[in-house]
């Protein structure tokens, strides 16, 4: 099988998706009006409510979107053969994220653009905006965790990448202190910084770097892990013009060159998908494909994260109504084809089906690991670029995404520490720094707790992850469907959506209860019945807004 | 035609600088006041007892000042200005 037939393929359908589904969906569903007054206009106050140009919306959607979630998942679906992975990214990013993404933000849009947190406890319930705040904290705190192991792993497996990720945040530093006091414009800066990025990338895998195998009876992997995490408390309780703001910058660009080259080169070299259409001989201990796949992908096919971008900061700057079509839709859009860059690269970056093998041991192996290597030989191929620094070109890639994603990450775990704090009177948890401690010490414990000493076992969270932030998807569409309900237009398009949502990270918590259980890893097991508690909690509040919905009359046409 | 391609450059560059800012322009505007408060603290600190070194050189900035320090003892939330010799409202 050619890399290129399923690149087109991909591209093709979920460009179709964007054409056809999108058009149907705004226009007959949410019925997007250009002339509707939003928020953006009608609270235009130049910091948060600012009509924006639409091209540059989707530019920040997508870049904040895009991540390195949407890599790790399919990079470890493919576990099951390319095919599942394509089918659920492709179908997912056109039935899924579009209509939840371009939801969320129309929805945000005819509520004064307040947040899907806020739009749940009015529309649905204050008990639900509780569940919600569970679920978000949930997400965070598994996403920190994960991304930090993953992190760990990436920069022991390719040690010459260890100068370019760190000296990533030195040029982003430099960057952030250049515009913020206007010592030189935005055009020669981007230059400089893509530069100096690259001159790091190039210089990396001559200095490799690699930690010594045990510091004070920690691992090296351990103390990666250890040294990320205090990183990113520092990060997130920086000023964001400081660090945050080039760094995001700067992962936008590299997103961009990321993206092309890669497509470029499959292109080019058109490898061969070398891992199976659908592997029979799966390693030992691989959970069952149905309903493990679609919450091993959830970024990439459907991700509540994106609801929170679309209804937090989207919304606000939304010019026209109808924009919602293109920054909504087309950035998940946008987000699936990184994803299907990502299945690419883990199943055709291989010379044969044994080397493929080697990499899927066990389920939860290869990840970003396979995305890298994988990912450096197609470049390599396509471009004649050195392996070495096309792996670390995408090393710095994904770190810098993981990275960003852990500092902003922590910055909200620790606002949720801080609101805690003020709803209960603990004046000392309204402060930052030990607001910022307790986050850190709670993904710290996740992460060893759920990998051992070294961390290493980080990536079982994985699908938990993927059940909670689809759980935050369910809870968006929930709130778009009710609005349909209340207008008397047809739900079935968001409706369906949530429940096949639901029952399939109901059923998947339940499998891996189960795999706990024989497995006797009581940490996990608890883990598990507290996001099995949050799942039904929010199956229980759907089932009765619904109910509710369907009872009451039509208010608007 | 070089015309054109620096009015494109110069669109690209202020559709550049837009995506840099855009995401981040409450949080800056926040800091930013944050700052300001500082400032007006100080300049204002020995009507509220506070020793101030150089405030020969801040009583200068005190009628320029007039206007934000309205804003700032509201925003501080206090209905009337809090110092008895400085009325405002």
């Amino acid at each position: 099988m050619s890399a290129i037939v399923l690149l087109l393929l991909g591209l093709g359908g979920m460009a179709a998706g964007y054409l056809f589904y999108s058009r149907f969906i705004a226009d007959r569903i949410y019925r997007l009006d250009p002339n509707y007054r939003t928020p953006a206009h009608e609270y235009e106050d130049g910091v948060d409510f600012v009509p924006t140009n639409r091209y540059v919306l989707w530019g920040h959607h997508f870049t904040s979107v895009a991540g390195a979630a949407p890599i790790v998942g399919p990079a470890i679906a493919v576990i099951w053969g390319w095919l599942p992975a394509f089918i659920w990214v492709v179908f997912g990013t056109i039935f899924f994220a579009g209509v939840h993404d371009s939801g969320a933000l129309w929805a945000s849009v005819r509520n004064r653009a307040k947040s899907v947190g806020a739009l749940t406890g009015e529309v649905v319930g204050r008990r639900a905006r509780t569940v919600f705040m569970i679920v978000i904290f949930l997400v965070l705190l598994m996403v920190n965790a994960v991304f930090g192991v993953v992190i760990a792993k990436l920069l022991i497996n390719n040690p010459g990448a260890v100068v370019p990720v760190w000296g990533a945040i030195a040029v982003a530093l430099v960057i952030g202190q250049l515009i913020y006091r206007r010592i030189i414009g935005l055009g020669v800066v981007s230059v400089v910084g893509v530069i100096a990025l690259y001159s790091l990338i190039y210089v990396g895998p001559k200095v490799p770097i690699a930690l010594p195998e045990q510091v004070m009876g920690l691992s090296a992997s351990a103390s990666w892990i250890l040294l990320l995490f205090a990183y990113a408390a520092i990060a997130s309780l920086l000023p964001v013009w400081m660090l945050l703001q080039p760094r995001d910058y700067i992962n936008g660009l590299q997103l961009f060159v990321g993206l092309i080259l890669l497509y470029g080169a499959v292109l080019i070299g058109n490898p061969t998908v070398v891992a199976p259409m659908i592997n029979d001989n799966v390693p030992a201990g691989t959970p069952s494909l149905l309903p493990l796949l679609f919450v091993t992908i959830a970024c990439g096919a459907i991700s509540g994260f994106h609801g929170l971008v679309a209804s937090g900061t989207s919304s606000k700057q939304l010019n026209k109504e109808t924009d919602a079509r293109f920054v909504g839709y087309f950035g998940a859009v946008g987000e699936g084809s990184l994803a299907l860059a990502a299945i690419i690269a883990a199943t055709a970056g291989f010379a044969t089906l044994a080397d493929w093998e080697a990499v899927y041991t066990a389920f939860g192996k290869g990840s970003l690991t396979a995305f890298v290597d994988g990912g450096a030989t197609i470049l390599a191929g396509g471009t004649g670029m050195d392996v070495g620094v096309a792996a670390t070109l995408l090393t710095v890639m994904a770190a810098l995404f993981a990275g960003t994603t852990m500092d902003t990450g922590l910055r909200l775990q620790r606002y949720i520490f801080q609101e805690w704090g003020e709803i209960y009177h603990q004046k000392w948890l309204t402060r930052p720094l030990p607001a910022t401690l307790l986050a850190v010490a709670s993904c710290l414990l996740l992460a060893f707790g759920a990998g051992g000493a070294d961390g290493s076992g980080g990536l079982l969270i994985w699908p938990l992850f993927g059940t909670t932030n689809q759980l935050l998807a369910g809870l968006t569409l929930l709130v778009i469907t009710i609005m349909l309900v209340r207008r008397g237009r047809p739900a079935i398009y968001t409706l369906a959506p949530l429940v096949f949502l639901l029952v399939m990270t109901l059923f998947a918590l339940l499998i891996q209860l189960k795999s706990f259980y024989d497995k006797q890893d009581w940490f996990l097991l608890g883990l598990d019945v507290v996001v099995l508690v949050a799942a039904l909690l929010v199956t229980l509040e759907c089932a009765a807004a619904l109910k509710k919905a369907f009872r009451e009359p039509v208010e608007q046409a | 035609m070089g015309n054109r391609i620096l009015g494109a450059l110069r669109r690209l560059s202020e559709l550049g600088t837009l995506y840099y800012n855009a995401p981040y322009r409450a949080a800056i505007a926040r800091a930013k006041r944050d700052e300001e408060d500082l400032f007006m603290l100080l300049v204002f600190s020995e009507m509220m007892g506070i020793p101030n070194p150089a405030a020969w050189s801040t009583l200068e900035l005190q009628p320029l000042l007039m206007d934000r320090f309205h804003q700032w003892h509201t925003r501080m939330g206090m209905e009337r200005s809090p110092l008895d010799h400085f009325r405002c409202c």
